[in-house]
Formats: structure tokens, sequence, C-alpha cells
């Protein structure tokens, strides 16, 4: 047994220094060469301010945008800081809501959505990605339908045609991968820039 | 379930399977120390580390050695682990100045990377620095990955020789393994998975101001390098608490596909690799025939399960499937199949929760993990679980026919017989053991997330998970608790070491014994009749082992849902 204390040492520091440095350092620096925007979490930046990354949802509330999907993520409770409050779209603490299907939470929190957004548009389905949390609660899409149903609400907060908001969605949204892969997606901060940054006006 | 939804798992299915010879092929080259198109750069390192560790490559070592120098190796790592996360605030790279992780979820994380399950009872971005990640966690999804593969070939060693007194060198084969399997891989890799944007920095989270005025930080980090080794070594760790789902780790349909490959890659061309070295390549392709059955049964059950939805969305009115917990960019196809695929393996990643799945379909992942991961499996583990449950099988076919039972030209005795039943049997002890602790224990009830039988599979989930060595929960029981922490961390070890050294004595075994040649009263294994014993001894031993506590947990909470109940 003493025999192989020797090669369980030396083994075990050489192959964690070059599995756990060498190698994540030798990928940092390749990524910074080849990809800097995704290396540095794919930034979006309007002049000096950074307003947030092309993949990490964020919050919206006003009806002049597009609202993403509900946000099951928490963050530590400013007045108490051992315990943890609602806090969507909290970037450095991700997770879903983790509530089964026999949930009365759950059917409670759903149900009372499904209210809010009938009252909304009362034309259309109620899409279910725009009623149901997403597994890391910062999901940057919704699905193309959940983006055309919210139409009329932008189109009125910001005094726009429908149809030219909804062009603007159209052009937004993203197919399958090579008409395979994934599902149509629309991501929702691009599309608010865009609806900021000239379509809106 | 729609036609775009089966092509995917169509092309997943057809890309695993055209990997495997060509992995295969190469991983046999490996182990039996031929050169290939990386030995002209490998070769002088791999020299250095031995010269460093007294090592002579060329001595081969006794199942027994073998399996001591693999218990220190890891015994190590355990230490050098749990060190870190201890004194991770003295240590360099910690630009989010996060305090000394607690004795108790240090030594759950430290056992659970070690033991290959990455079971996660802290939040990775709110809990760990960069150092940690780097140098603790990343290394430990190397080498417990690479440990699994060792083991595994010292087993098929076992038998593939005739009367040898040895079963390899656990040194040479842990460092080939990482030098010219694990790390080849992982760097091409981590690059594509960069380029699809996943991020990999040293700096420290972003100040951002959201388009409504709001701040929000984002945790970044150096990610992709310890996404793909995750993958690849079945480890399933993620740096961001929400795994695979969170879109920092999984950016793009294409990251997902490629994921969900590097989970099953080289699970699948170990058995490959098996049959090339028993002299039989059919051997393996039967094997995998065994394993690609139950996982398209298992597909098909949770694919159909997710996309019906649950009583509630159908009643609201709400069309599209069961979307709670999972990511538009995926949908429930991706979902689905990403679920069964992690827990055939031993993964354990996730990119939707589980907890959230429907009640069947969350049974899917819940009964691939009771059945102790022998649908591809673990890197290694898997083909070492699939190997004993051979053993069972043959042996019941002895039975049968009467005839002493023999598996590619090895006779087996009943003392295989014993010690793969001890391994087999180790999983359902401590997975129903710690279950029925727990739901009497009232503080471990106090950490159910869910009401009512949601509840009791929850508890069910993270003892069978760490029992297995999988790392995926049910994520709404709060794990980081003293007596889970503590539970966990003994379900973990004795799910991996005390299947890990039977198997060794069996290897250790077979490779003493002659060859006996193939007769007319030989049973052929690698015809159809083979694949359906094999699954149907899985099935049986799985099925009337488990099926009480499924009963309890998903089956009830199916027929509740059904009647609208609510907890």
């Amino acid at each position: 047994m003493l025999k192989e204390l020797r090669p369980a040492i030396v083994i075990l520091v050489a192959l964690t220094i070059v599995t756990g440095l060498v190698y994540p350092l030798t990928i940092t620096g390749a990524a910074r060469l080849l990809f800097p925007y995704q290396a540095q979490g794919s930034l979006i930046a309007q002049g000096n301010k950074i307003v947030g990354s092309a993949l990490i949802g964020q919050q919206f509330t006003s009806d002049k945008y597009f609202h993403g999907r509900p946000s099951a993520t928490t963050g530590p409770d400013p007045k108490d800081a051992s315990k943890t409050v609602p806090a969507p779209y909290n970037a450095a603490n991700s997770g879903g809501s983790n509530l089964g299907p026999t949930s009365k939470v759950l059917a409670d929190r759903v149900k009372a959505d499904v209210e809010k957004l009938k009252g909304e548009n009362p034309s259309q389905p109620v899409p279910v990605d725009l009623v149901t949390t997403s597994g890391s609660g910062l999901d940057p899409d919704i699905s193309p339908a959940a983006a055309l149903f919210q139409v009329p609400r932008v189109a009125k907060a910001r005094g726009l045609p429908e149809d030219r908001v909804r062009a603007l969605v159209a052009a937004q949204t993203e197919g399958r991968l090579m008409g395979w892969l994934g599902e149509p997606r629309v991501n929702v901060l691009r599309l608010n820039l865009a609806l900021d940054q000239g379509g809106g006006r | 379930m729609t036609v775009f939804g089966w092509a995917q798992i169509i092309l997943f299915c057809a890309i695993v399977v055209a990997l495997a010879p060509l992995l295969g092929g190469y991983m046999t080259r490996v182990f039996s120390g031929e050169r290939t198109f990386l030995s002209p750069v490998l070769q002088p390192v791999e020299a250095g580390f031995y010269r460093l560790a007294g090592v002579d490559k060329n001595h081969e070592q006794h199942w027994l050695s073998y399996a001591i120098a693999m218990l220190l190796f890891n015994a190590g790592g355990f230490f050098l682990l749990y060190g870190l996360m201890r004194l991770q605030t003295l240590l360099p790279f910690n630009p989010a100045d996060q305090s000394a992780v607690a004795p108790d979820l240090s030594f759950n994380t430290a056992m659970s990377f070690v033991t290959n399950t990455n079971w996660q009872n802290y939040g990775g971005e709110s809990t760990m620095s960069y150092l940690v990640q780097m140098l603790g966690l990343t290394s430990q999804n190397f080498l417990s990955a690479a440990t699994g593969i060792a083991l595994a070939m010292a087993l098929v060693r076992g038998f593939a020789r005739t009367s040898a007194r040895t079963v390899g060198n656990f040194w040479v084969d842990v460092v080939r393994c990482t030098l010219y399997v694990l790390l080849p891989i992982c760097i091409p890799v981590a690059l594509v998975l960069i380029w699809q944007g996943i991020p990999q920095t040293l700096g420290a989270s972003i100040d951002a101001t959201t388009l409504e005025g709001a701040h929000q930080t984002i945790a970044v980090g150096p990610v992709a390098s310890q996404v793909v080794i995750k993958m690849l070594g079945t480890n399933g760790g993620g740096f961001f608490n929400a795994n695979a789902a969170h879109p920092f780790e999984n950016p793009t349909a294409l990251s997902n596909l490629i994921q969900m490959v590097l989970i099953f890659a080289l699970g699948a061309a170990m058995t490959n690799v098996f049959g090339r070295m028993v002299g039989n390549q059919r051997q393996g392709w039967a094997i995998l025939a065994a394993m690609g059955v139950l996982f398209l049964a298992g597909v098909a059950v949770c694919y159909w399960a997710e996309a019906n939805g649950t009583t509630l969305l159908d009643s609201l009115g709400l069309a599209g499937g069961n979307m709670e917990g999972k990511e538009v960019r995926f949908g429930i196809v991706a979902s689905a199949l990403f679920a069964v695929v992690t827990t055939a393996a031993s993964c354990g990643a996730v990119n939707a929760m589980h907890d959230s799945f429907t009640a069947l379909g969350g049974m899917i992942p819940l009964i691939n993990m009771e059945l102790g991961e022998i649908v591809i499996g673990g890197v290694g583990a898997g083909l070492y679980g699939m190997l004993l449950f051979v053993i069972v099988t043959m042996f019941i076919a002895g039975l049968m026919v009467g005839r002493t039972p023999e598996y590619v030209g090895k006779k087996i005795d009943a003392r295989e017989v014993k010690m793969a039943m001890l391994a087999i049997l180790v999983l359902p002890l401590v997975m129903l053991g710690w279950t029925a602790v727990a739901v009497v224990y009232p503080p471990a009830v106090a950490s159910m997330g869910n009401a009512g039988p949601h509840g009791f599979s929850e508890v069910l989930y993270a003892f069978t998970s760490q029992a297995a060595n999988n790392g995926s929960a049910f994520a709404g029981l709060t794990g980081n608790t003293l007596f889970y922490n503590l539970t966990g961390a003994v379900t973990m070890f004795l799910g991996r070491f005390w299947m890990i050294v039977p198997a060794m004595a069996i290897a250790g075994a077979l490779a003493a014994k002659r060859k006996v040649a193939v007769s007319s009263g030989t049973f052929p294994t690698t015809g159809v009749l083979f694949v359906g014993l094999l699954i149907g001894v899985i099935l049986i031993v799985g099925g009337l082992t488990f099926f009480p506590a499924l009963a309890l947990g998903p089956i009830v909470e199916h027929l509740a849902m059904q009647s609208g109940s609510l907890f």
C-alpha cells in the first residue's frame, strides 16, 4: 500500500494542475483571442453602458415593452440576509420554481397569470410559455406566439400600428436551426431594443 | 409529439451510434498502449509523469493493488477538494469574495465530485470561487471520469485475458485516459461551445442596467471549460445553479445537441472497446442494442408525458405541453430527451427542472437511475454495471438449461454471481433505506419543496440520484441541511465504491480463468435472444425492487392529478 502512496500524490497533483489550471487557462486565453464577445458573456452595450446580455433574460413590466416569461429566481432579503425573497431574473442566482404537476401553489399562480393575460388580449389563446416559469429563471426567449400575443398591448402603449409591431416580431423570430433543431423563438431583449431603436418610432 | 421532435431524437441516436466504433477503436489503442496520432506530442508528457511518480508503465497490478491504488487516488482527490473549498477565501481567483464553504456542505460536495456524482447542494455562482470551480471541481470532473474508465478497462481485461494474474496498471490507465481521451476531446469542443455563447472569462460578474433602468448582476466565469468535461465525463455538476438550463451553460439548440452527444459518447464507445478486446465487436453491439431498446422506451414515455401536459394546464386551455421549468429554446422534446439521456448515463446535468415534470415524465429519470444507470451509463461505470447484469443473466440462462454459464469464453462460477449480486443489491439498499429514514425524520420531511406524493418523490429522487452517482435532482428539496449533506455523502460513497470493489474482484477472478472453447452448447451472446433476455432480467430485477416505492410517488401522483387533486 505504501508503494502506491508516491504515485497517488504525484499523479493526483500533476493531473490536477493540468486539468484544473493549464486546461481552463489555455481555453480562457484562446477564447479571448477567438471569440471575445461570447467569452465575456455576449454583452450588449448602449454607449458606454451595458444594458444586459443577449443570452440572459431581464425583467420587463412596462406596457411599452414585450415581457419575458415569469421567473422564479430569488435573491437575499434586503432586511434579513439569511432569508430569500422573489427576485425575478436574478442573474446571480439562477433556478426554477421546482413546483410539481399537482402543486396548489403552481395552480394558483398559473390561474392568476392566465386571468391577467386574458384581460389584456381576449382575442387569442394564452401561450403556455407566458404563464410558466423557465428552468433557469433567465430564459431570454419567448415563443413567436407569445410575442404576437403581446402585440396589441405594445402597439397601443407606443401609439404604433399593430402591423408594424408584428413585422418587427417577425424580423426578430429565429427559426429552427437548419430547419430541424430546437424551437422557434424570439429574444425578448433584442426585440425590445429593436423597438426602442427606430422600429418603435 | 411531433415529427420535428422525433427527427431530433433520431438524429441524436444516429450520431451516438456512428461515433461509438470510431471512439471505441481509438480508445482500444490508447489502453493497449499502442501508438496514436497524438503520441508524438503526449508521450514525453506521459513519460515525465511516470518518472516523477516512480511508476513503471510496464509493471501491471493484481486486482487488489489496482483497487488500492484507485482508492488512494480518490481519497487524495477528496481531501484536496475539501481543503480548497474550506480555504477559498485565502486563495486567488475569488472576485466575488465568496466566503468559505461550510464543513458539512464541503464534505458532501467533495464526496459528490470524487464519486462522479456531482450532486449539488449549493448554487455554483453564489458559493464557489473561480479557483474552486477550476482547480477543484473541473479537475475532479476529469479525474473521477478517468477513474471510472480505468476500472471498466480492468474488468474488460478480466474478460479478455487468459490465465493472467494482473488486470493492468491503474496509474497508466488514469494518465492515458486523461491525456489521450478526455483532454483532446474537451479542448476543441470547449471552443465550439464558446462560439455558441458559453462564457469563458476570469473577470468578475457584470453589472448591467436593464432597459427599464433596473440593476442586474450577471454572473460569468470560466464556464465552457467546465461544461465540456461535466458532459463528456458524465459528471453533470453545473457551473451555475440552474445547470444546463442556464443560457450561459447551454445557449442554443446546437450546444444542447453537442452536450447530449458528449454525455453518451464515451459510454457508448466503451461497449465497442469491450467487443474489440474480447475479440468480437458484435459482443459490444449486443450490449449497446440492449441499452438502446431501454433508452428509446424511456424517451418515448417521457416525451409523450411532457407533450401531453398536465391536467391543470389542460383545464386552463393552455396547449403546447408542460412548459413549467423548461426553456423556450429547447421546448418539450429537447428537454424530455435531455432528461432521459442524463439519467440513462450517470451525468445528472439538467436542461429543465425535473421536479416540474409531469408525474410519469419525471418517473422515467427515476427508473433509469434505479436500474443502476446501465443504459450507456456513467463513463466506465455504465459498462461495468451492465456487465454485472450480464453475469446474472447468463447465470439465469444457465439455470434454465442446467449448464454452467459462460460468457465470452469465461466460465461464470458461484463467486462471480455472488459478487455481481452484492454490487447490484447495494443500490436498492441505500436508495430505499435512506428514503425510508428520511420520510419519518421530521427535519428531513421539512426539506420537501412540494406537498403530497410529490414531496415523497423528491426524497426518493434525492437518494436514488446520489446512490446511482447521477447528481440530478428534484431540486425543490432543500438539500443543504446537515441531514441531507451527511446522509447524501454516505450514499454517494456506498453507491460508487461498494459497486467498484466487487466488480474489481470479478475482474481479478475472470482474468485468472482459462478460455473455454465455443461448442454447440454455448449460449450465443450476440443475438436477439440474448438481448431480450438481458433486458428482461434488468426490468424484472429493477421492477420488482422499486415498484412499491414508485407506486407511492409518481404513480399515485399521476392518478391524483387525473382526478384533479392538488396538494
